[in-house]
């Protein structure tokens, strides 16, 4: 076998101008190739050697070049073994030359190799390499405007997006560890698959970073379950939109928002994440108003509805801690929202006083006069969650006073009753005296917001939960 | 440029044409001169043929040939008419 040796080099990098004269002595005895990242004319002293540019940095690629100079030794064109950098002793040892680069210094550290520049990489793979993504590819025209093109191939939820090119989806599969084969579930509405790849490409337009992948797989993810029960809430008439909460470390790591506005506007984890569920489920799931959905008014959560729940400086357990969740773990529940009906109680100190505050606006959930199986999220201030927290208050006990109250007699809520037509079925309303306004355990509290405020939103889910419409669903956040 | 399908690619990438009418009974026809020499003869007789089958007819005009019609022109044939013929006859 004859032992051929390949050199990888750049002018920019001054180990390589500097071992020229070794790579000179090299080929005067061995059959040597040259490739150079960047200029050739640094080479010309190198006669008996093949010098090319590798101008596409197609040859670096294959070869795997992280640092320059590289030399590998290649035995009928397979690599076995490689040195980088200069050391002289390990030139000539690899060589079998024990004159090699003898007047050069002793050492001196290789450059990082073109190829692995942040911004030429990623090309080079979708170039070069095998990036992963299989999803059909749509050609738009020089004279189209490719986010107006988003808009006209209704891709869009009336806002722009991210145009949804490969180097762009590759970059968020960077994101995550997970295969974008991976199929998570399939869309209840049309059975479609939902791949990863898929996500990727809407988390793109919804305007993601690579980061939040993690969380906006656990949101689809969460969404897909069947007890979520998408399918139903998202074509109902009603008004509700996805409620997406996000708890524990990722929640500062990708910058989330708990504080100030947490429901919204201007934070780009929480606007980013919620959107790219929310078109996942109108580009994959086909969702799309007078369409699937049927809502007679729609919500602007259906734009995004995602926060983080707030949990510095609280005695309080986090929602995802309720559900289970280890604690260190991060995690995702998706929940079901009709929009913010926001309480004031500014002068409540005692818990007494406060749940009589809440249990007084949750009365009118749906209507006053139902008590209908549903659920609903408290979004409790930092200051509200303090009035309970200063007694010693967990949110299981404000839950268990809050149901206690809740705990309504039926006769003023029959049909008809109070000259009201509304109401409940009379026949169900003398087999009930006492009716619970709430699903059991139905009453979601996530501390959330800033720091100023004595106020708690209420934030009404779709009104047919529990295991026949939709509860919520917890997933932990995997990488 | 190419972009990736976002959807879940059970529809033709080329977009369909909107569905011609199954029947002209009923809708409102917009007929749009682009100001070019005779197109208006030949809209004239698309006129009469419409009018001659008792169907509503609307005429409109760009000013020039030379530059898309006006914003304000667009949405007008678009809240007034169902269907909108725009002849040229070089």
């Amino acid at each position: 076998m004859t032992t051929t040796y390949l050199a990888i080099v750049k002018q920019d990098c001054p180990t390589c101008t500097l071992i020229v004269p070794a790579l000179v002595a090299l080929a005067e005895t061995e059959a040597l190739t040259i490739y150079t990242q960047d200029e050739t004319a640094f080479l010309t002293p190198v006669t008996n050697a093949t010098v090319t540019l590798d101008e596409t940095l197609e040859v670096s690629f294959n070869h795997n070049i992280e640092t320059v100079p590289t030399l590998i030794k290649m035995n009928a064109d397979a690599e076995t073994e490689r040195i980088i950098g200069w050391s002289k002793t390990e030139w000539q040892t690899f060589t079998g030359h024990p004159d090699l680069g003898a007047d050069l210094p002793d050492w001196r550290p290789g450059c990082g190799a073109k190829n692995v520049d942040p911004h030429i990489k990623d090309e080079l793979t979708l170039r070069f390499g095998d990036s992963g993504i299989r999803a059909r590819q749509i050609e738009i025209s020089d004279v189209e405007d490719e986010i107006e093109a988003c808009f006209s191939r209704g891709w869009s939820d009336g806002l722009p997006v991210v145009p949804p090119t490969e180097l762009r989806v590759y970059r968020m599969l960077q994101g995550t560890e997970r295969d974008p084969a991976e199929v998570l579930g399939r869309m209840p509405h049309n059975n479609a698959p939902v791949s990863i790849e898929k996500v990727a490409i809407n988390a793109v337009m919804a305007g993601c970073k690579p980061e939040y992948m993690p969380v906006v797989i656990a949101a689809v993810e969460a969404a897909l379950e069947p007890i979520y029960g998408m399918q139903a809430f998202m074509a109902s008439t009603w008004f509700s939109a996805p409620v997406v909460v996000v708890n524990g470390p990722i929640t500062k790591q990708i910058g989330m928002n708990s504080g100030f506005s947490a429901f919204g506007s201007g934070n780009r984890a929480n606007a980013t994440i919620g959107r790219a569920l929310n078109l996942c489920i109108r580009n994959i799931g086909e969702v799309r108003a007078g369409e699937v959905s049927r809502s007679t008014f729609g919500n602007p959560g259906r734009f995004t509805w995602c926060f983080a729940e707030n949990e510095d400086e609280t005695t309080w357990t986090s929602l995802a801690t309720e559900r289970g969740v280890p604690i260190g773990e991060s995690a995702v529940t998706v929940l079901t929202g009709d929009g913010v009906q926001p309480l004031g109680d500014e002068k409540s100190r005692t818990p007494e006083s406060l749940v009589l505050s809440l249990s007084g606006a949750l009365k009118a959930v749906y209507h006053p006069k139902w008590a209908v199986a549903e659920d609903v999220i408290l979004g409790v201030s930092p200051e509200h969650s303090a009035v309970f927290e200063r007694a010693g208050w967990t949110k299981a006990d404000v839950r268990k006073a809050l149901e206690a109250q809740l705990m309504l007699p039926s006769a003023n809520m029959v049909k008809g009753a109070g000259g009201c037509a509304e109401g409940m079925e009379p026949d169900y309303v003398a087999a009930n005296p006492v009716v619970s306004k709430f699903l059991p355990g139905g009453i979601h509290i996530i501390r959330v917001g800033s720091n100023a405020g004595l106020y708690t939103a209420i934030i009404a889910c779709w009104p047919n939960g529990g295991p026949e419409g939709t509860q919520p669903v917890t997933k932990i956040i995997r990488q | 440029m190419k972009l990736l399908d976002p959807t879940n690619e059970t529809k033709p990438t080329l977009r369909p044409r909107n569905a011609r009418p199954a029947s002209l009974d009923g809708l409102t026809i917009g007929l749009l001169d682009i100001s070019k020499s005779r197109g208006n003869l030949f809209l004239d007789e698309l006129e009469a043929q419409f009018a001659g089958r008792g169907l509503t007819v609307k005429r409109y005009a760009k000013p020039t040939y030379a530059h898309p019609a006006s914003v304000p022109l667009q949405q007008q044939i678009a809240t007034e008419c169902d269907l909108v013929v725009e002849a040229l006859a070089d």
